[in-house]
C-alpha cells in the first residue's frame, strides 16, 4: 500500500503562550517553539503502523518554505520512507482551497492508495483533506479514528462522533481521511533516529513543476483571507482569586463549600 | 442582499438540534432582512418543528444513516450555485463542508463564531486559532456562494417560531441518493465506565497541565477530599492515562455536576460543549491566557502539581 501523509509545520502551543504582536497582524513568532501538527504525528504512525504490516511505503508532504523539512525529517525518524517538500513563493497566503489544491498537483505525480491528514492544525479548521478528496474524486472521511485495511480495494474506518460513538464506514481506495488524535500511540522520536536521516535528500517541488497556475492558489487565489489577530473577549471572564497560595485556597475553598462543592 | 441563505438542519431521534434555531440567528447577523430557508434530510418531524422558525423549508427524504458523500451530491443539485450556506460546526459538518465547497466552487469557512457584515462582497467574520487563544477576522469571497460552517452554541437561539413556513419537498431534485464509495456500516456506542460522570454533582477534571499519568494520584485524592468523581479532558484519554468514559467534550460525555474543577484544562470549546446546566466552574491553570480564565467563575493562575496537593490538604484538615 502506498500512503500519503500530509503534514504541517506549527507552533507548539504546550511549548508557547501564544500572543499577538503589537499590530495585530500576526502572532508574536519570536522565540517559538515549532514541531509538528499533533494529529499529523498520529497520522503518520497509523500510516507506518499500515505499511508495517501490509507492506509498502509512507511519504510525508508538507507545503512550506525549507524550515518545514525539519518536519519532514522528524516524521521520516519515525519510519516514513519519504518526503516532499512543496515550496514556492507562489504558495504563501493560500487558504484551504489553494493548499488542496497545491497537494492535488503533488498527488497527481505519485500513485497514492490511501492519502491520510491531520483531523485539524493550528488553525482549526480541519478543510484541507475534505477538499483533497472532493477535487480528486476520492472518497473521504474525517475525524478518523480506527483503520482496518480489508484488502487492497477497501478500508474499514471508525469515525469519532458525538457523545464519544464512533460511526463504522467501508470506504473504497484510493481514498483521504483525517485522523483524529489518540487513534494510536505515535511513537518516541530519539536525536539518533534524526541523526540517521539528516542526510537524506527531500526533494522539493514549486508551482512550475507540479504544474499550477500561480494565480489559482496563495494569496491571489485565495477567497479566504485572515485580516487580523486579536484576544478574544467572550464574557466576562473568571473573577481571579489572587494573595498567597494560603490566602487564596482560604478564599476557594469558602466558595466551594457555598456552592455544594465539598461534601 | 441578493443571495439566498441556507441553514443545514442537523437533527437526531426526530428532534432539531439546538443549532437548527441559533443558524437562523447567525444568518440574520450576515443579512438582517434575510428569509433563511432550512434543509432537513430524513426526517418529516423536524421540517414541520423547523418550519415555525424558518419562512421556508426544503425537505429532502432518506431512510438512511446521514452520509457526508451521498448528502452533498443532493446539495450540489438542488442548490443554487451562488448560494451562502451555514452548516453547524459538528462531526457531521466537518465530514460534508470542506468537499461540499469545492463541488459548489464557493469560498469554505470553518467553525465560525461571529460575522460582523458584508462589505464588497466580502462577509467579514470573527474564527478562533490555536485551540482558541486568539481569535482573528477573517474575510471571505462570498460573491460566487459559500459553505459556512458555524460553531454550535455560539449564537443565540431564535425562539420567535413564527415563521410559519412551508414545506417544499426537493427529493425529486436531489438525485440518486444510494450510496456508493462510502458505505454507512454502524454506530457503535460508547462503552459505559466504572463511574457514570454524567450523573456527579462534583466533578474534579484534569487536563494536559497534569504532565505525566503518576501526577494523577494528586486529582484522585482531591476528588476523594471533596467527595467529586474525577473526569478529564481529551489528551489525557488519547495519552490513555483514563478511560474514554471519563472525557467530558463533544467528543466525550456531557456532564452538569454543580461544581466543575478544571485542572490543567486549557478549556477548548468542544471541551466546554460538554458541560452543561451552568455549574459554578473553577479553573486552574498556570497559563493566564488559557480561554478556560474567560468561561470559569474562579480562576487561579497557578501550576496544579504544586497548587492541588495544598488544596487537598486544607480541605482535609478541615473536615
Amino acid at each position: 500500500m502506498e500512503i500519503l501523509v500530509c503534514v504541517k509545520r506549527v507552533p507548539d502551543t504546550s511549548e508557547n503562550e501564544i500572543e499577538i504582536n503589537k499590530d495585530g497582524s500576526d502572532i508574536e513568532r519570536d522565540d517559538l517553539v515549532y514541531s509538528v501538527n499533533e494529529w499529523d504525528n498520529y497520522a503518520v504512525e497509523e500510516a507506518i503502523q499500515i505499511r508495517d504490516n501490509v507492506g509498502g511505503s509512507v511519504t510525508v508532504i508538507s507545503v512550506g518554505d525549507e524550515e518545514a523539512e525539519e518536519v519532514l525529517r522528524r516524521e521520516m525518524a519515525m519510519g516514513a520512507d519519504n518526503g516532499i517538500l512543496l515550496d514556492d513563493e507562489a504558495f504563501e497566503g493560500s487558504d484551504g482551497k489553494g493548499l488542496a489544491t497545491i497537494l492535488k498537483a503533488a498527488v497527481e505525480k505519485g500513485n497514492y492508495d490511501l492519502i491520510l491528514t491531520g483531523a485539524q492544525a493550528d488553525d482549526g479548521a480541519g478543510q484541507v483533506g475534505g477538499m483533497l478528496a472532493a477535487m480528486l474524486d476520492y472518497p473521504y472521511a474525517s475525524l478518523v479514528n480506527s483503520i482496518e485495511i480489508l484488502d487492497d480495494k477497501k478500508v474499514k474506518a471508525g469515525r469519532e462522533v458525538e457523545g464519544g460513538n464512533q460511526e463504522m464506514n467501508e470506504i473504497d481506495l484510493p481514498c483521504v481521511l483525517s485522523i483524529q488524535t489518540g487513534i494510536n500511540e505515535p511513537r518516541y522520536v530519539g536525536i539518533r533516529g534524526i541523526r540517521k536521516v539528516a542526510s537524506v535528500e527531500i526533494p522539493t517541488h514549486g508551482a512550475g513543476d507540479l504544474g499550477i497556475a500561480p494565480e489559482t492558489v496563495g494569496d491571489a487565489g485565495a477567497k479566504v483571507r485572515r485580516v487580523d489577530y486579536f484576544m478574544p473577549d467572550l464574557g466576562e471572564g473568571a473573577e481571579m482569586l489572587e494573595g498567597s497560595t494560603d490566602e487564596i485556597i482560604e478564599k476557594l475553598i469558602e466558595m466551594l463549600k457555598a456552592k455544594g462543592g465539598i461534601k | 442582499m441578493a443571495q439566498q441563505i441556507f441553514a443545514y438542519i442537523a437533527h437526531k431521534n426526530g428532534k432539531a438540534d439546538d443549532s437548527a434555531l441559533e443558524l437562523v440567528a447567525a444568518a440574520k447577523k450576515i443579512d438582517a432582512d434575510a428569509a433563511v430557508t432550512a434543509i432537513v434530510v430524513g426526517s418529516d418531524a423536524v421540517c414541520g418543528e423547523v418550519a415555525a422558525t424558518y419562512p421556508e423549508v426544503w425537505k429532502i427524504s432518506s431512510d438512511a444513516h446521514p452520509n457526508a458523500e451521498v448528502i452533498r451530491k443532493a446539495l450540489v443539485s438542488i442548490l443554487p450555485s451562488d448560494a451562502l450556506l451555514l452548516i453547524p460546526h459538528d462531526t457531521f459538518g466537518m465530514d460534508l463542508s470542506p468537499g461540499l465547497s469545492i463541488k459548489l466552487d464557493s469560498a469554505f469557512a470553518a467553525d465560525v463564531v461571529d460575522f460582523e457584515g458584508v462589505e464588497d462582497g466580502k462577509l467579514k467574520m470573527v474564527r478562533q486559532e490555536y485551540s482558541g487563544m486568539v481569535s482573528t477576522h477573517v474575510l471571505c469571497d462570498i460573491s460566487a456562494g459559500a459553505v459556512i460552517n458555524v460553531r454550535p452554541g455560539v449564537f443565540q437561539p431564535d425562539e420567535s417560531k413564527s415563521a410559519g413556513g412551508q414545506v417544499a419537498d426537493k427529493t425529486g431534485d436531489a438525485g440518486d441518493l444510494s450510496e456508493t464509495t462510502r458505505r454507512f456500516l454502524e454506530v457503535v456506542e460508547a462503552e459505559v465506565g466504572d463511574v457514570d460522570i454524567t450523573k456527579s454533582e462534583i466533578l474534579i477534571s484534569v487536563g494536559r497541565g497534569i504532565e505525566d499519568q503518576d501526577n494523577l494520584e494528586i486529582i484522585d485524592e482531591l476528588a476523594e477530599a471533596v467527595g467529586g468523581d474525577v473526569s478529564c479532558s481529551r489528551p489525557i484519554v488519547d495519552a490513555k492515562w483514563l478511560e474514554k468514559s471519563r472525557q467530558v467534550g463533544t467528543s466525550g460525555q456531557t456532564v452538569k455536576p454543580k461544581v466543575y474543577m478544571a485542572l490543567g484544562i486549557s478549556g477548548s470549546f468542544q471541551h466546554m460543549g460538554g458541560i452543561k446546566g451552568a455549574p459554578f466552574i473553577v479553573a486552574v491553570n498556570k497559563n493566564a491566557k488559557a480561554p478556560i480564565f474567560q468561561v470559569a467563575d474562579v480562576g487561579v493562575i497557578a501550576d496544579i502539581l504544586e497548587f492541588v496537593p495544598e488544596l487537598t490538604e486544607k480541605v482535609s484538615e478541615m473536615k
